[in-house]
């Protein structure tokens, strides 16, 4: 203890640590009946941490190329002492963690927290589900079975349906004119180095900017706030959260140890796309809208239709700190809350639909 | 600044920043463009792929198809049950995927958007928005050759 002590004051001496405690010591935790939302971003956190320790351990035996990936996985799986384990926490953990971002971000957006003064933290937030989805996407490709080879061929053809950039970016993300052992080489360059060094930035920005304004108390709910006490950060708050942690984690060791995620078949590029394909699940209510589509939609392509809504869709639901003018000054308009609920309900039913089969 | 200097002081202040911009823009230009240049990939010279073995007649009974490679892309050559053979390109013009024959159906079927073309490759329920591209067919003895601008 004393050694612990002394090497603290010696930091303490050298760097002015004295204002940081302070500021952790002091920050609290409002209380009210809708504090249960303040825990999805936290948990989603911690499923972003399995992420990299667990993506690291894969990388020792990984080799990205259309030759050799599916045989690295398959060697992971079989042959390394707990690769089982370790792969299926890491695709386990990877569907946790999207499930546990869009919880938090709709449980944010039903409360009104995206009202200013932190549109910067909705906006940072909604980047980091995007890149959540690029690591999804991305990592799909990596173990190069027929799923994932189909799922590129068609998600990176929706890429070139982009007005005036398409080509390029088709070109750019394949690393060609089609999907190949460099569409491989690019996607994983993409997952262990680009999108971890954004996510990480944006992250850290999105983590200093909660830290800075404090936690926000939804409309109509401050009278609450201010009779319940409020909970300290350190050590309380921490500790539920932690408990929350150790939930997640259950849950993770309990999917990956009876449900051990499949490989399936190598990809062949010159294969039919087998009957019953489909992407993740966080992608089927798009998917499934895809499909229901006809050919044409007034005259225009109907997947550039459907694109093109959910493109505005996106827009829309980045832009809403913005669009909800009645938020800035605290009250926020109720054709907003109904939308974030019809939101809900499309991708719900949807993806519940599309799980129980219910589309042919 | 006012005075009779005021007006070179601030123009020589403009100059300098006008300097130090373009510097920056073009030390940025440089730094960008081969960046830019060097993740889109070379264009590989390729034999263009006219013609091609698609299948031997006796792998192929009656109401069954076949995927075969044409040059980089997947083609698909099929029997019908009165024993026309014909050949696509198997690549969806929905979105990318690869098609397949399905003798239950008697045509020919997409499995990622359930987009169904008929036996001339025209699409004719689902999402794609155009037929297949259809190809030339030569069955010399039992081989089957595929040709490209039928």
């Amino acid at each position: 203890m004393r050694v612990l002590e002394s090497l603290w004051r010696a930091l303490d001496e050298r760097l002015d640590l004295a204002p940081l405690v302070n500021f952790a010591t002091h920050k609290e935790v409002p209380q009210h009946r809708h504090s249960w939302a303040y825990y999805f971003g936290g948990l989603t956190l911690f499923f972003f941490f399995v992420q990299v320790a667990t993506g690291i351990l894969l990388l020792l035996y990984y080799r990205p190329t259309a030759e050799a990936a599916f045989e690295s996985v398959q060697f992971i799986v079989t042959r390394v002492p707990f690769g089982w384990l370790i792969r299926s926490i890491h695709s386990w953990s990877a569907n946790l963690m999207v499930l546990a971002a869009f919880a938090h971000m709709f449980s944010v957006y039903m409360l009104g927290s995206y009202a200013k003064p932190r549109e910067l933290t909705w906006w940072s937030g909604f980047a980091l589900l995007l890149l959540a989805m690029g690591f999804g996407f991305s990592g799909y490709l990596l173990p190069w079975n027929e799923l994932a080879f189909f799922a590129t061929r068609v998600g990176t053809d929706m890429v070139s349906k982009v007005p005036l950039v398409g080509g390029w970016l088709l070109k750019y993300l394949r690393g060609g004119e089609e999907v190949t052992g460099a569409t491989l080489t690019r996607f994983f360059g993409f997952h262990v180095a680009v999108l971890p060094m954004i996510t990480t930035a944006l992250l850290a920005a999105h983590l200093a900017f909660i830290q800075r304004q404090g936690m926000h108390i939804p409309e109509g709910l401050e009278e609450e706030a201010r009779q319940r006490k409020a909970i300290r950060f350190v050590p309380n708050f921490m500790m539920r959260e932690g408990v929350v942690w150790l939930a997640g984690l259950a849950a993770l060791a309990a999917l990956a140890a009876f449900f051990p995620w499949e490989l399936g078949a190598k990809a062949d590029p010159f294969a039919s796309a087998p009957a019953g394909i489909r992407p993740e699940w966080y992608f089927l209510f798009m998917f499934e809208a895809l499909k229901l589509l006809p050919s044409h939609v007034l005259g225009i392509e109907g997947e550039l239709v459907g694109l093109g809504v959910f493109a505005l869709a996106g827009l829309v639901w980045f832009l809403v700190p913005v669009l909800d003018r009645g938020s800035r000054v605290g009250h926020r308009s109720r054709a907003f809350f109904v939308l974030g609920w019809l939101a809900l309900a499309y991708i719900l039913s949807f993806t519940l639909a599309s799980l129980a089969g219910v589309f042919k | 600044m006012s005075g009779p200097d005021g007006a070179s002081v601030l123009s020589r202040r403009s100059l300098l920043n006008w300097l130090l911009g373009t510097t920056l823009g073009a030390t940025l230009g440089a730094a960008l463009y081969p960046v830019f240049r060097f993740v889109i990939p070379p264009e590989v010279a390729e034999a263009p792929v006219n013609r091609v073995l698609a299948a031997k007649l006796s792998e192929l009974p009656l109401n069954s198809g076949k995927i075969f490679r044409f040059g980089a892309r997947p083609g698909i050559v099929l029997r019908t049950s009165d024993g026309a053979v014909r050949a696509f390109s198997a690549v969806c013009t929905h979105l990318n995927c690869t098609v397949q024959y399905r003798p239950d159906l008697q045509h020919i079927w997409c499995a990622c958007h359930n987009g169904h073309y008929d036996l001339q490759g025209k699409n004719i329920a689902g999402p794609p928005p155009r037929p297949l591209e259809a190809y030339k067919v030569d069955v010399k003895g039992d081989e089957v050759y595929v040709t490209k601008g039928a």
